[in-house]
Parts: C-alpha cells; sequence; structure tokens
C-alpha cells in the first residue's frame, strides 16, 4: 500500500511540474518568433505601442508595472505589518480574532469586485480631488486597489512568522529589561523576517500579476505616465486587453509581453531568495561569533 | 493510522471511479431515451453541432439566431464563441469553426477563394458622451480632431468649458478599425497604415466597458455600436444625423459597417441550411432588433 500511494503522490508531482513546463514552453515558443520582427532591445525601451502600425514597444507598460507593484508594495508592507503586530501582541484576543475575519474576507473577494468597486468609488474621488489626464483613471488608483488586494497576503504571512517566534525570546527579551516596543521591533520582527519576506514575495508576485482589476482601474493608456495621476496600462492588462482582437505579429508581441513579465517575476523571486538566505547565513555567522566570544 | 488514512484515500478514489461510472451510464439512458423520443422523425436522429466564432458584436444577434433555429431543427446545435473579428476569420479559414463572425470589411491579407463571405446585417457606430455633456451634435471633423487630440476642450466645440476625456476600444477590436476606416483616423509611419487616434486616450476593452467608463466619466467621449446603446449614455449627431436604424439603412449616417458571416466553400449542408434560415425572413426579422436587416 505504502510504496502505491508514494508512486501516485509521485505521479501528481510529475503531472505539475509537466504543466508548469508546458506553459513556460507554449509562451516562449509563441513569443520568440516575434524577436525576428522587433529585437528585444527595442521591444524593452520602445516607447510607442501601434499594433496597427506594427509598431511594438513595451517600455511605458514595464515602468508602469513596476511602479505600480513597487507603490502597491510600500503601501501594503507598512500597513500590512503594522496589522498583523498589533493582531499579534497588541490585541485582546476577541478583537484580534474580530480582525482576523476582516482580513479573510479581504482575501476572499474576487478581484472584479476590487476592480468595479475601484472603478465606482476611487477613481470618481480621485477625480475630484486632484483631476488628472484620465479623470481618475490613474496609477494612483491602480496602486491602491492593489495594495488592498495583496495586505492578506502580508498581513496573515507576517502574523504566523510572528507568531512562531519562541516564548523563550519574549521573556528573554524582557528580562533584560526592554519595553515591549523594543521586544516587537528589535527581536520579534528580526526573528521573524524570514517569514514575513516569503509574504511580502507572494504578494510582489499577486501584484505584478493582477489583471482585471487594474484594467477596470488603470485607464490603460500605454503613454510613460508623467504624474501619479495619469492613466497607465500594464503589463498584464496589455495582454488580456488586446488578446481577444489580436492576429499574427500583434499576437506573437503580445506573447513577448507575457515572457518579459514571467522572466520578471522569476527574476524578483530569485533576487528575494538570494536575500534571504544570505540574511540568514550572517545571522548564523554572526551567532556563532558570539558564542565563540 | 497511516494505513487508516490510506483506506479512506483509497475509499474516495473507488468511490469517484464509481460515480462517474453511474454518470456516464446515466447520460448514455438519457441520451437515448431522446434519440427513441425523436425516432418518429426521419433520418436525422443524430444532432449536428454549427461553430460560429468571431466578432462580439456579431455574436450577439448570433445567440438570437442559435437559439430561434433551435425551436425549428432540434438536432442541430449552433455553439457562438465572441472573440473577436480577426480570431473568426482565422477559426473559418483554417477550418476549427464552421461560421466566422466578422464586424469589419476583410483585410486584404484575408481574402481567400476557399471562403465565401455574406453580409447580414448592417450596424452603426455611435458617437456618446455623458448624458450630463451638453452638446448634441458634433461634425465628422470635430469628431475626428477630438479623437485624434488636436480638439482637446469642449469649448472649443460649443460645450462647456472641460477637458475632453476621449475613450477608445483597444487595438485589433472590429469596432475601433471599423470606426477608424469610416472616419479616416488613420496616418502613415514607414508606409504602413497606422491608427491615427490619440495615444493618451483611455482605452476600455468591449462595447460594455466603453459604456461605463463614459457613463462614469463627466468630460468623456467613446464609441459604440448602435445597439449597445442605453440611457446611461448620450448618442450624439454627426453631421445633423443621428444614428438610428433608418438613418444607417439609407445612408445618412456615415458611421456605419457591415457585419459579415464567413463560411469555407466546402462547409457542410447544416451550415448552410443556418445561413439561408440567417437571410431569410425570420432570420433577418431578429438580426434588426438591434441592427440593420440586409433587405
Amino acid at each position: 500500500m505504502d510504496k502505491v500511494m508514494k508512486k501516485v503522490f509521485w505521479c501528481f508531482a510529475a503531472l505539475t511540474m509537466t504543466v508548469v513546463a508546458f506553459m513556460g514552453v507554449y509562451i516562449i515558443a509563441n513569443g520568440l518568433p516575434f524577436f525576428k520582427h522587433t529585437s528585444l532591445w527595442a521591444f524593452l525601451t520602445g516607447k510607442n505601442w501601434m499594433p496597427s502600425g506594427e509598431i511594438f514597444g513595451i517600455f511605458p507598460m514595464l515602468v508602469a508595472s513596476l511602479y505600480a507593484t513597487i507603490g502597491a508594495m510600500v503601501i501594503a508592507i507598512i500597513v500590512g505589518v503594522s496589522t498583523a503586530i498589533v493582531l499579534v501582541e497588541l490585541l485582546p484576543a476577541k478583537l484580534a480574532a474580530l480582525l482576523s475575519a476582516a482580513v479573510d474576507l479581504l482575501a476572499g473577494i474576487p478581484s472584479v469586485i476590487y476592480g468595479f468597486w475601484g472603478l465606482m468609488v476611487v477613481v470618481p474621488l480621485i477625480n475630484d480631488l486632484w483631476g488628472g489626464k484620465g479623470a481618475g483613471s490613474s496609477l494612483l488608483a491602480v496602486i491602491f486597489i492593489l495594495a488592498l488586494m495583496v495586505l492578506p497576503t502580508v498581513i496573515r504571512m507576517t502574523e504566523v512568522s510572528l507568531r512562531a517566534v519562541p516564548n523563550e525570546y519574549k521573556e528573554g527579551a524582557l528580562a533584560l529589561g526592554s519595553s515591549r516596543l523594543q521586544y516587537i521591533f528589535k527581536v520579534q520582527l528580526k526573528a521573524a523576517s524570514s517569514g514575513t519576506l516569503a509574504g511580502i514575495i507572494l504578494a510582489i508576485g499577486r501584484a505584478l500579476g493582477e489583471t482585471m482589476a487594474v484594467i477596470l482601474v488603470a485607464g490603460n493608456t500605454a503613454l510613460l505616465p508623467q504624474s501619479i495621476t495619469d492613466p497607465v496600462r500594464t503589463l498584464t492588462a496589455n495582454i488580456a486587453i488586446e488578446m481577444g482582437y489580436a492576429s499574427g505579429v500583434h499576437q506573437q508581441a503580445l506573447f513577448a509581453t507575457g515572457m518579459v513579465l514571467f522572466v520578471l517575476i522569476i527574476a524578483i523571486n530569485l533576487a528575494m531568495h538570494m536575500l534571504n538566505t544570505r540574511t540568514e547565513r550572517r545571522e548564523r555567522r554572526e551567532s556563532k561569533g558570539k558564542n565563540t566570544l | 493510522m497511516k494505513n487508516k488514512l490510506f483506506r479512506i484515500l483509497g475509499i474516495t478514489v473507488l468511490g469517484m471511479a464509481m460515480l462517474t461510472g453511474c454518470a456516464s451510464g446515466a447520460g448514455n439512458a438519457a441520451a437515448n431515451a431522446g434519440n427513441a423520443a425523436d425516432g418518429s422523425a426521419p433520418a436525422k436522429t443524430e444532432s449536428s453541432k454549427i461553430v460560429a466564432v468571431g466578432s462580439t458584436t456579431v455574436a450577439v444577434p448570433m445567440e438570437e439566431l442559435a437559439n430561434k433555429y433551435k425551436e425549428i431543427e432540434p438536432n442541430v446545435v449552433v455553439e457562438v464563441q465572441g472573440v473577436g473579428s480577426s480570431a473568426g476569420v482565422k477559426a473559418a479559414a483554417d477550418g476549427t469553426a464552421d461560421i466566422g463572425m466578422v464586424s469589419r470589411e476583410l483585410k486584404d491579407s484575408e481574402q481567400s477563394d476557399d471562403l465565401e463571405v455574406t453580409t447580414i446585417a448592417y450596424d452603426g457606430i455611435a458617437i456618446v458622451v455623458n448624458p450630463a455633456n451638453g452638446v448634441e451634435n458634433l461634425t465628422s471633423e470635430q469628431v475626428k480632431g477630438i479623437f485624434e487630440g488636436t480638439i482637446t476642450n469642449w469649448s472649443e466645440v460649443g460645450g462647456a468649458d472641460a477637458d475632453i476625456i476621449v475613450v477608445t476600444r483597444e487595438d485589433g477590436s472590429g469596432t475601433r478599425s471599423a470606426f477608424e476606416e469610416i472616419l479616416g483616423l488613420q496616418q502613415e509611419i514607414d508606409g504602413k497604415k497606422v491608427s491615427s487616434i490619440s495615444q493618451g486616450a483611455l482605452v476600455a476593452e468591449g462595447n460594455g466597458t466603453i459604456k461605463a467608463t463614459v457613463a462614469s466619466k463627466e468630460g468623456s467621449i467613446g464609441f459604440v455600436s448602435l445597439g449597445f446603446i442605453d440611457d446611461t449614455v448620450k448618442a450624439i449627431s454627426v453631421n445633423d444625423v443621428m444614428p438610428t436604424v433608418e438613418t444607417v439603412k439609407n445612408g445618412e449616417y456615415s458611421v456605419s459597417r457591415p457585419l459579415l458571416v464567413i463560411t469555407h466553400k466546402d462547409g457542410t449542408q447544416t451550415t448552410k441550411d443556418f445561413l439561408e434560415f440567417i437571410l431569410g425572413d425570420e432570420g433577418q426579422e431578429i438580426v434588426s432588433e438591434k441592427y440593420i436587416s440586409v433587405k
């Protein structure tokens, strides 16, 4: 029985791997021929996207995707980590459970609802406050909606890793005379940093990949944004908006856009992973050093 | 503990296998019963399927045509997929669809001797603005100027002093290319015809999204198929002609285009029968609810 089930599980694992590999190969096979038409450099740095004239430059969208992701992550990290600290350390259990349920609810809302709410509430609000070329459809609206969407991921992952910090650390820190806040920021958060970072990586992936909600609030203008209230088009929105009608080189260009997105996400994950292992190694070395002293 | 887990897993798998087995068994039984009921009808016991792929604009009346056709020919199922004009031509050419739906004139590269092109209706493209907008009429030159970005304030065309927010469809959309062609919104770059709609325009995917965007932004202007107009947006007249079924049909309203159906020359008889139905009185009546019939 044991052996059979092991094989069954192995098969499922292999299936997952095959599907991932197939998708990667499919995107690359459909996207690569495009670079005969436009060089990779011209594609990445071109400032004009005019499919009807076969001019394909994704620089404005690359920039928009990066701005939107960075903006959303800054907000999500500040708000998310604070919320997690409040949840774990400061709130009484009953209130914490209530807040926790609210976070779960936030995580369960489909992205199109976020987008629709953004279009109906956030966009007009931005238009009333600051105006802008897109009458509210803007980079700012995208950042706000994305921040809201990735917040639950950041909160949950931070919360879990904060809770996983052994109680001895707390007892030790408090016994040494640190205040509650000193313990939270100097001991607990540091000990939980690897889990928090994992949450942040997940959140970046979601922010960069989110499409439906973004399309509804971004305005989807393929121009380099000059201000935070300018309308933007992200890489994912570019694919989703134009895929339905695209044919020939245009379709290949969209697959190439997908390839860029694919590589970007892999690169970010790798970078974060390396950062994580390096800090862990350094910490281990430091604690070893202290021991020998 | 481990063994128990495996046993549960095993039972689940077995159970699922049995369920699917039962389900397909029941399905067969139902199918048999259906055939038995139809037994009185001569010969045509097997149901056949027509796949129609293409323009979202044509897909709307095609769904209704399919529903009506089911009443006449219960054995024929028409499957409609609205994925865009270009995809429709491609699907009809490579045989993945029996019918390609197109909402613009065919491009030269899309013409082929194997394909038969039939006009099933005409469609007008309406210029829509927010209901709060006071402008009632624009000349086609003014519309062109607005979409090219040379006219940027409503006061330049007789409206209030407010910025014009241009909303357009995505590149490749049949409605957009029809709109560009009709109004001459094209420029030449390196010998290629390129859309000259301002790059700063907001882009909305689909007629519905254009409507939602125009309805929610006061200074905005967009374009939708005539069939999509409702009271959330205001259609304005072009060269003093309002877009209506009559004005498109008699050629007075300038912003209009044909709706085409593409079939393969070696298509099935079922497909040909369906096409005949579309062009017949009943079919055209359904088409004319939202579009303009060819008769």
